[in-house]
């Protein structure tokens, strides 16, 4: 008896509790950066694209919902993908791709409102990724570090990088 | 065997491998870098280290480098001992620290030695905090790509090119951590081999360029075995797809035909399966509206009903594909696509197999020969790999110097100091400099029936009951017995021969000189080349040349013809090929690519090439292979045979079969020859643990989102009802059956190392054998064929035509590959110095050249190794009458 009184006390309690609905979508919810919403593309502090089209995440990708083509830009040596699809009524929001990725390409964002009516609606194509900032990561370019000499910074022009071996040197 | 302990392990092993080989063979992991089947030791990564024991009683050991160890009796090692470990995971930091931050750009991720060794080794932080010494690239042709940074200076690269390839434009320049390999400038790689760099290179310093177009990592590629179609020597490779396209070539091990390697015609010249000319629809020229595959066969069945058929194969195409043309048409009725000319050839060739008392020996029994005698062969341009082969057999005279100064023939470095540039007796006969000049014993360049009377001289002189062609020269007398005395002096001689001089009398001289030898108690083998992937099949399907066909057709007035998978342009002039088929009706093509032929078509219809279709091949020694479907095409293409079958159904003349294995079966019961190639490869219902073999890897990517633009439901996969394997990932991942092989892989082997673990024993055969089976053995008792033709002339009426075969464009398929057409240029003529000058010609000139009634505008190459008289006009090149006769020149 005592104790169906004191369940019947706490749940009275509880309507004098701080509300955790909130008023959707009126109302939204605050979400940290790290959330794993919709998935995007972004760019490095130059404003090109991150994307080396290295075929990691989509390695990387348990439901398979990622594919894409690499291809070069000849004149400027940069490798980049020709295309790029992610079937988001596929994707389950893990983060493996973003995890993959090595040049912070590719990454999730606290967006969740991504509904559509229209099953076919939900397959992103490189347009609907590619966004024009640096999203979570700033300050990141992968072919500063990387060895391949790119259109603006030739070989030995990277970070922490010595000048060209001149083969024909004779110094010892 | 000596008895040996890894590990604790006892095993017995053969003395004289080396204690790295005796690991790996046994299945131990044990890291390399330098160190390769093929190329031996020299110890230079540091990277095999294990711990060596005295004795039992020894618990401390020392460390040594496995590979540069022998693994004789009593040898105790430990490869995971902790100092052992320990000093690889130092030295493979040390090798990083000026490995480039590019693993996402390089085409070599994912499949990289490099990363297999260092994940092996526990290399996993970087401390290495200081500059990297970094390196400019060299442009080295359309096939290979440069990115000299990853270097990790293993020497393999130079060691295969120079030593193992016998190129001498790839080198190694520079000193300590600067090291470059490459070339003195930038150019074009020379060698016909250069493709394999991308294979022996452990890191991404030389990747596939043709590759890079379309890269594709290698587990996202639907893979399948298969064979190459750019020559008779039948490689097996393994062909990778993604997206629709086929994206590269690798080579897929077979101890006695390729081996590890490939020629960069095998390996580049896949790009002719997306080529903008392939034909992907049905096409019925005349129609005024869309055909489709109803509106084609209703078509071809009301145009066909009452009329007579002849049929033309081609020595391009299956077994199978062209047994059911026959089995359609009707022996009577049927071609097997080669000019009375390259008909007689291929049949005489293979006829000196079938009824000649040598063995035709694969690849590896070529490499074991001691002394090579090649009569009117550039084998480098004809059949790349055999060439690479006979570089090998000329060291094994000389390789037992090493033995006598007790050094192992696995310890590369010393053996090729002792060796130095000695080499066995290697004599060529050409009409025109070879490529395989640079370690010839002696060279003989002569018009083709001088070179057929070489031959014959030297087979009187290893058997003095045998005619001496009369007339000849001391000089070839001199000659033919030097050559007679080194084939004489070695226990296991080859003769290599074959069609591309397009002269009987070569190829039985060559016979004569292999039967003597084979008379004198040799151990003698005769390898014989010929044009086309299944010119050896074709052969033994059997069927007319196409002179007689068109005659016989015109005499019985047939109204239609079918041509498979064949080019007659390349066959005959083209004056005659236009006049035989404007006698037929119909003339129905079924080919993959737009060639002249198609053009004349009145209906075309499409079919696969070799990466969208099953089928058999027989190579120049007789093996029979199968080469297996890559992907399904999303084109109107099918299998030829599945087509000729189709088409038999549509006019009710049904053939036998239904499925590939159907047909297969109907080859080996119909063809005594053939017995046994349904036994070449597992049948299609063949299972393990009840699953089928997966095309594609386990870590296959973008199945839910490849096709997800066109269609978001995915569609169920194509079933694959011809063959024991699957379209999918879906499958038995562990081993298959070595015929089945897709792709190689093996926990922490990604590269194409793990090849190791695929073999009995390093660089032996596959578990389970060798796939292919030999169509031809000799038999005991040889005959001579003794026609000895008259000594060239120089005719008052011209210049006689020789054909030159080249790698690059010689070739049809991979022709129409844009890198391999980057390397052909165009169509040449070489001349002699004495008739240039006569002439009045220069180097690089461009000439009309008429021949025949066809004139081709050529470019002149002038050759002081070319006999007087004659002309070496490029075969197969675009325009080139096929039909060589006297060459004159039109101002």
């Amino acid at each position: 008896m005592l104790s169906h009184l004191r369940s019947i006390g706490l749940a009275l309690a509880h309507t004098f509790a701080k509300r955790e609905t909130i008023q959707y979508p009126d109302q939204k919810v605050d979400l940290a950066a790290r959330y794993r919403g919709r998935i995007v593309l972004t760019r490095d502090p130059d404003g090109m694209e991150r994307c080396v089209g290295c075929y990691l995440c989509a390695a990387a990708c348990p439901v398979d919902c990622i594919s894409l083509e690499a291809g070069n830009d000849e004149e400027t040596g940069r490798r980049y993908p020709v295309t790029f699809r992610i079937n988001f009524s596929r994707c389950i929001f893990c983060g493996y791709c973003e995890e993959a990725c090595p040049t912070y390409a590719i990454q999730l964002t606290p967006d969740y409102e991504i509904c559509e009516y229209d099953r076919k609606n939900l397959v992103y194509e490189k347009k609907d990724l590619l966004i024009a900032g640096q999203g979570k990561q700033h300050g990141y370019n992968f072919y500063r570090v990387a060895g391949m000499a790119i259109a603006g910074k030739d070989k030995g022009e990277g970070q922490n990088e010595l000048p060209p071996v001149d083969v024909k040197g004779l110094m010892p | 065997m000596a008895k040996i302990k890894i590990n604790g392990k006892e095993l017995e092993v053969d003395p004289k491998k080396n204690l790295l080989e005796a690991s790996i063979s046994a299945g131990f992991d044990v890291p390399y870098f330098c160190w390769h089947p093929k190329l031996g030791s020299i110890g230079s990564c540091r990277q095999c280290a294990v711990v060596k024991y005295r004795d039992e009683n020894d618990k401390v050991g020392r460390v040594v480098m496995s590979c540069m160890e022998p693994a004789s009796e009593g040898s105790i090692i430990s490869t995971d001992a902790p100092q052992a470990v320990e000093f690889r995971s130092n030295v493979i930091e040390a090798l990083m620290t000026n490995h480039p931050h590019d693993c996402p750009v390089c085409d070599e991720g994912g499949e990289c030695h490099l990363q297999d060794m260092t994940v092996m080794s526990g290399h996993t932080t970087r401390r290495y905090e200081f500059e990297k010494r970094t390196h400019k690239n060299q442009y080295l042709g359309p096939f290979i790509n440069h990115e000299m940074n990853r270097c990790i200076q293993c020497y393999r690269c130079v060691r295969y090119y120079r030593d193992y390839a016998g190129g001498d434009d790839l080198n190694v320049f520079s000193s300590r951590n600067r090291v470059y390999f490459g070339r003195a400038n930038d150019g074009v790689l020379e060698s016909e081999f250069s493709g394999n760099l991308v294979e022996v290179c452990p890191t991404g310093v030389f990747t596939d360029k043709t590759l890079k177009k379309h890269h594709t990592r290698k587990w996202d590629l639907t893979t399948a075995p298969s064979v190459c179609v750019h020559c008779s020597v039948g490689c097996n490779t393994i062909a990778g797809e993604r997206y629709g396209s086929v994206r590269r070539i690798y080579s897929r091990y077979n101890e006695q035909v390729n081996g590890y390697f490939l020629c960069d015609r095998g390996r580049f010249g896949y790009e002719f399966v997306n080529s903008d000319q392939r034909i992907k629809k049905y096409i019925i020229p005349a129609a005024t509206e869309g055909v489709t595959k109803t509106t084609a066969f209703d078509f071809i069945a009301k145009a066909l009903k009452g009329k007579k058929i002849v049929g033309i194969g081609s020595p391009r195409a299956s077994l199978e594909t062209n047994f059911t043309l026959k089995q359609l048409v009707g022996s009577e009725n049927f071609s097997i696509g080669l000019s009375k000319l390259d008909y007689q050839l291929a049949k005489l060739a293979v006829d000196t197999l079938k009824n000649g008392s040598v063995k035709s020996p694969s690849l590896k029994e070529v490499e074991q020969s001691e002394s090579v005698f090649v009569l009117g062969e550039d084998v480098t341009q004809t059949a790349p790999m055999l060439a690479l082969a006979i570089r090998q057999a000329i060291k094994n005279l000389v390789k037992p110097k090493a033995d006598k100064a007790g050094i192992p023939q696995w310890n590369d470095a010393p053996v090729r100091e002792v060796i130095q540039s000695a080499h066995g007796p290697l004599h060529i006969a050409a009409p025109v400099a070879t490529r395989l000049d640079d370690v010839a014993t002696t060279t003989y360049y002569n018009a083709p029936e001088n070179i057929a009377r070489l031959g014959y001289a030297v087979a009187h002189y290893i058997n003095n009951k045998l005619v001496l062609p009369s007339g000849l020269s001391e000089e070839v007398k001199i000659l033919a017995g030097k050559i007679a005395a080194d084939l004489m002096a070695s226990a296991k001689p080859l003769v290599v021969s074959g069609v591309h001089c397009k002269n009987e009398d070569i190829i039985k001289a060559a016979s004569d000189v292999a039967t003597a030898l084979k008379e004198a108690g040799k151990s003698v083998s005769l390898s014989l080349t010929f044009e086309e992937s299944n010119s050896f099949g074709v052969v033994l399907i059997e069927g007319k040349p196409l002179e007689v066909l068109f005659d016989d057709a015109k005499t019985a007035k047939a109204e239609i013809l079918i041509v498979v998978e064949n080019d007659l342009y390349r066959r005959l002039s083209k004056e005659r090929v236009d006049s035989c088929l404007s006698q037929f009706e119909q003339v129905i093509v079924l080919d993959h690519n737009c060639t002249s032929t198609t053009k004349k078509a009145t209906v075309i219809l499409p079919v696969g090439t070799f990466t969208e279709a099953d089928g058999t091949f027989v190579n120049q020694e007789g093996r029979a292979q199968r080469f297996y479907q890559v992907f399904v095409p999303e084109s109107d293409t099918a299998e030829s045979w599945r087509r000729i079958a189709e088409l038999a159904k549509a006019i009710e003349k049904p053939v036998v079969g239904e499925s590939f294995f159907d047909f297969t079966k109907a080859v080996a019961n119909s063809i005594p020859q053939c017995k046994g190639i349904n036994g070449i490869a597992p049948p299609p219902d063949y299972k393990i643990e009840g699953q089928k073999v997966p095309r594609e890897s386990h870590r296959y990517s973008g199945r839910t989102a490849m096709k997800a633009n066109i269609n978001v439901h995915e569609l169920k996969p194509a079933e694959d009802l011809d063959s024991p394997m699957s379209f999918t990932m879906e499958g038995f991942h562990g081993e298959a059956p070595s015929a089945l092989t897709t792709s190689y892989w093996s926990p922490g082997w990604n590269s194409v190392q793990s090849i190791n673990k695929y073999q009995i024993e390093v660089g032996g055969a596959l578990h389970g054998g060798d796939p292919g089976l030999r169509l031809v053995e000799p038999v005991v008792k040889g005959t001579y064929y003794q026609s000895i033709p008259d000594a060239f002339k120089v005719s008052s009426k011209g210049l006689v035509a020789v054909p030159v075969y080249k790698i690059f464009g010689s070739e049809e398929l991979s022709a129409k590959a844009p890198a391999v057409k980057e390397r052909s240029g165009e169509a040449f003529v070489v001349l002699s110095t004495a008739d240039a000058v006569k002439q009045g010609l220069k180097e690089g000139e461009t000439v009309e050249i008429s021949m025949g009634n066809q004139i081709t505008s050529m470019n002149v190459i002038i050759m002081k190794e070319l006999a007087e008289g004659l002309a070496g006009i490029s075969a197969g090149y675009c325009g080139v009458n096929p039909e060589l006769s006297e060459v004159s020149f039109k101002k």
